[in-house]
């Protein structure tokens, strides 16, 4: 173990409690000088409790902050900043109306008489950008760059003012993998200059490519801290999780019943310029996966099966009856249910709470004029809560509150309030981690074996052959093959979409 | 170009031409004396919109402006009236009431987190029934203070003036376009436009910058108020009304977003030139009715309006193919 001496930001014993919940509970977190240091744990865990604490976001309720040996006690952001901690969010908290040199020195332009030298202003502007390979015209309103040279920009600004300790949350969740890297360039650079750099994400890969060492969190408790390279990826998810996820995906299946009637048969249905018309059957109790490159046609299944683009060709059967699945109306009326991808945009609604969020689709189907009484309202509710183990203070709680995870988890309990028997999910595990994504994955399980059918889309391989009783590959808007039984193997996957570009190359 | 340049560009674009549309028809148009009129006949509004315009900037609204200049020339009126202070003391004492009323509200907005608009309509209410409260009827000015004022002028190649009032505009402008665009007071300005939150976290002081904002507003709407004293020798307390309304205008249409952030003090001063050239065009001809200002700004409104929504339609579209 390290001795104060070395560290660089040395919290310990940081305690923070929550009405009703205790967030964080004697955390000790140590940052060397020149080092990227891994902050992990499931949603809920404590990462961005304690970073808060850090930055003077929140008021901590105990421990002591050291910075270079010295205690120090952040009022709030502006304060930490000027002590040397600084930070970087995953949404850029710059100004997108100003230009780039104004959001590097908001607040410290340089001044001539009085007023400001908007010439030298540019000029320190391009030379501290120069510092991060980034060559731009520092006059342009920031809004015309992409938010990766917005991010990189954010963290120029944040080490210029603060110059010791940098905290990133999450800056790689909407930066393409090209983004990823010039952003790494970055962080070696600036660990070489001597920064401690705390760096927050759910991409594993990333941990193990950039980070010197790991802490790990899991509900506001401290489980550890260990350097990368002796940390094996199972270990490290077993930290995060307390559960062996891997042995669980790993385990061997037992294999399915689904000999059932088929309850939708779908034939020659398609949309022109959405998907090519494809054929699929689907019975009770079965998990059909969606698998196949980003545009290859997934969501666009998903939504014309749900309705929400008319299908221009073929027909649709529930239960051997032709049915028209115009609208997702009619869909749900047919007891479809549908969680889309971008929970954000197309999925929860922020200010409402968690409670009316789930009743919300439910209330959909029955109309306006017949209102869900609140007693029912509350009693659904605290039973998806319950069932589905969403972490929320209370079912009130406005849902943009709880983390992406539980946001998640309530969006499912929305559908499966209405009963479905038919539910698609598209990307139900997307920006969530690793605790969240094997509850999500147990409880598809759960429903397919009461009987319900479900279509799912996922990016997830692994995830795929997890849960799925059969497996459709799509590629080009098309459904190229199909995989069932003891040929749901991810290498399987991986060779029917490979195998399927080649004869499309062909 | 920036996309920020464009609506500025538009408006400019839209002066010129019709200037030139209007040149073709009465040549006379062009003369000095036309010009040195329009700066003289809008000055009172030119300098009320200066201060709507950092107002608007940030992302607020300013509805007391008309009744702050009707209340500034009532107060004008009786003081000058009835008292043996010197108008320019007067003019001293009036500025700085205008500008505290204006950082109470600024406090207001801030400090109780209460929208600009509810606040700013009550300012309106409160100012126009002080006004009332002074004196109902209209006043005559008839200090000699005011005539020795109204005869300053600076005469321009061809007969035309610069007045002092109009001269007074010309300098607020000058004045403003420094503050917005050199100053760090100008940069808060338009970070509280680009978003309140974001500013507060990057250490801009949004408390004092709201208050400065309505305060300056207040300001330049007694300034305003003293000039369309001198303007028209009188204090009356039903003077001015929707002069806020005119001065949004002028803004809009000179290129700045309503919804904060991103447009030029210069720019409010080309919608005030083209309210003017309307105006000045219809007295030409003699025969529309003073209506058709009305309707031709209502169109242009409009058309600004759809012009603002294509361009941020437009950079979006760029940013996502970034």
């Amino acid at each position: 173990m390290q001795t104060i001496g070395d560290s660089l930001l040395s919290a310990t014993r940081i305690d923070k409690v929550f009405p009703g919940a205790k967030a964080l509970d004697k955390v000790d977190f140590h940052l060397r000088r020149g080092e990227v240091h891994a902050l992990l744990g499931e949603n809920g865990a404590g990462k961005s409790t304690l970073v808060k604490c850090l930055t003077g976001a929140y008021r901590r309720d105990g421990g002591t902050i050291l910075l270079e040996g010295v205690e120090v006690d952040p009022r709030d952001t502006f304060n930490a900043q000027k002590l040397g901690i600084g930070t970087v969010y995953q949404e850029v908290n710059l100004l997108p109306n100003l230009t780039v040199a104004e959001n590097l020195f908001l607040g410290r332009q340089p001044r001539r008489l009085g007023l400001v030298d908007v010439g030298a202003m540019n000029r320190q502007a391009r030379a501290l950008l120069e510092n991060y390979e980034l060559d731009l015209d520092v006059t342009r309103a920031l809004d015309s760059y992409s938010v990766a040279i917005q991010q990189v920009v954010a963290i120029a600004r944040a080490v210029d003012l603060s110059g010791k300790v940098l905290i990133l949350d999450e800056p790689t969740a909407s930066l393409d993998a090209h983004e990823v890297e010039m952003l790494f360039r970055i962080i070696r650079r600036l660990k070489a200059r001597g920064l401690g750099i705390v760096f927050i994400t759910h991409f594993l890969e990333q941990v193990y490519e950039i980070s010197d060492r790991i802490t790990v969190l899991r509900n506001g408790q401290l489980v550890g801290t260990r350097d990368t390279a002796t940390l094996e990826r199972r270990d490290l998810i077993s930290m995060m999780i307390g559960r062996e996820l891997a042995a669980e995906i790993r385990a061997a299946r037992e294999e399915p019943d689904v000999t059932g009637p088929v309850r939708y048969r779908f034939k020659d249905y398609g949309r022109k310029g959405h998907i090519s018309p494809f054929d699929l059957d689907v019975k009770a109790g079965e998990v059909v996966g969606i698998a196949g490159l980003l545009g290859s046609g997934r969501t666009e299944t998903a939504e014309i099966l749900f309705g929400a683009h008319r299908a221009d060709s073929g027909t649709a059967e529930v239960d051997g009856k032709p049915v028209q699945l115009s609208s997702p109306r009619r869909a749900i009326a047919h007891r479809f249910g549908f969680c889309p991808e971008d929970r954000k945009t197309a999925g929860i609604v922020g200010d409402l709470s968690v409670r009316e969020n789930i009743v919300l689709a439910l209330q959909a189907r029955r109309g306006w004029t017949r209102p869900i009484s609140r007693t029912e309202q509350n009693r659904l509710a605290d039973h998806y809560i319950r069932a589905l183990d969403i972490r929320t203070a209370d079912r009130e709680k406005p849902i943009r509150l709880l983390s992406g995870g539980n946001q998640q988890k309530a969006i499912l309990a929305r559908w499966l309030a209405t009963e479905p028997e038919f539910l698609i999910l598209d990307e139900p595990t997307r920006g969530i981690d690793v605790g969240a994504h094997a509850e999500i994955v147990r409880l598809i399980e759960g429903l397919r074996e009461k009987g319900m059918s479900l279509l799912v889309i996922s990016s997830e391989i692994e995830e795929l052959v997890a849960y799925s009783t059969r497996i459709v590959v799509l590629r080009d808007r098309q459904h190229v093959a199909a995989l069932e039984g003891n040929r749901i193997t991810a290498d399987q996957i991986i060779e029917a979409i490979a195998s399927a570009n080649e004869r499309g190359a062909a | 170009m920036k996309p920020k340049y464009l609506p500025l560009t538009a408006t400019i674009v839209i002066f010129v031409l019709s200037y030139a549309l209007c040149a073709a028809q009465y040549p006379n148009i062009l003369s000095t004396r036309v010009i040195g009129n329009l700066l003289t006949d809008n000055a009172f509004l030119g300098i009320a919109a200066v201060g709507m315009t950092f107002v608007i900037l940030s992302g607020g609204i300013d509805l007391s402006i008309g009744s702050v200049i009707a209340f500034t020339g009532v107060f004008l009126a009786v003081v000058l009236d009835n008292t043996a202070i010197h108008p320019l003391a007067a003019f001293a004492l009036v500025l700085l009431i205008t500008t505290l009323f204006g950082a109470v509200m600024g406090a207001i907005i801030h400090y109780l987190e209460m929208p600009a608009f509810i606040v700013t309509l009550a300012g309106m209410f409160l100012a126009r029934g002080m006004a009332f409260v002074l004196s109902i009827d209209s006043i005559a000015i008839k200090h000699p203070f005011y005539g020795t004022m109204k005869a300053l002028y600076y005469k321009l190649p061809g007969g035309g003036r610069i007045t002092l009032i109009g001269g007074l505009m010309l300098l607020v402008f000058a004045i403003g376009i420094l503050i917005a665009h050199r100053t760090r007071f100008g940069t808060d300005v338009y970070a509280l436009g680009g978003g309140t939150a974001t500013a507060k976290l990057m250490g801009v002081p949004v408390g004092r910058t709201t208050i400065l904002i309505y305060a300056l507003s207040g300001l330049l709407a007694g300034l305003s108020g003293i000039v369309f004293s001198l303007y028209t020798s009188a204090g009356y307390s039903l003077a001015a009304v929707g002069v806020e309304l005119d001065a949004i205008t002028a803004v809009v249409i000179g290129g700045t977003l309503l919804t904060g952030g991103s447009g030029f003090v210069a720019g409010t001063f080309i919608g005030i030139l083209i309210q003017g050239l309307i105006q000045t065009y219809i007295t030409f001809d003699g025969s529309l009715s003073s209506w058709w200002t009305k309707i031709l700004i209502g169109l242009l409104l409009f058309v600004f309006i759809l012009m603002q929504k294509g361009i941020v339609y437009v950079s979006r579209r760029e940013q996502r193919h970034a």
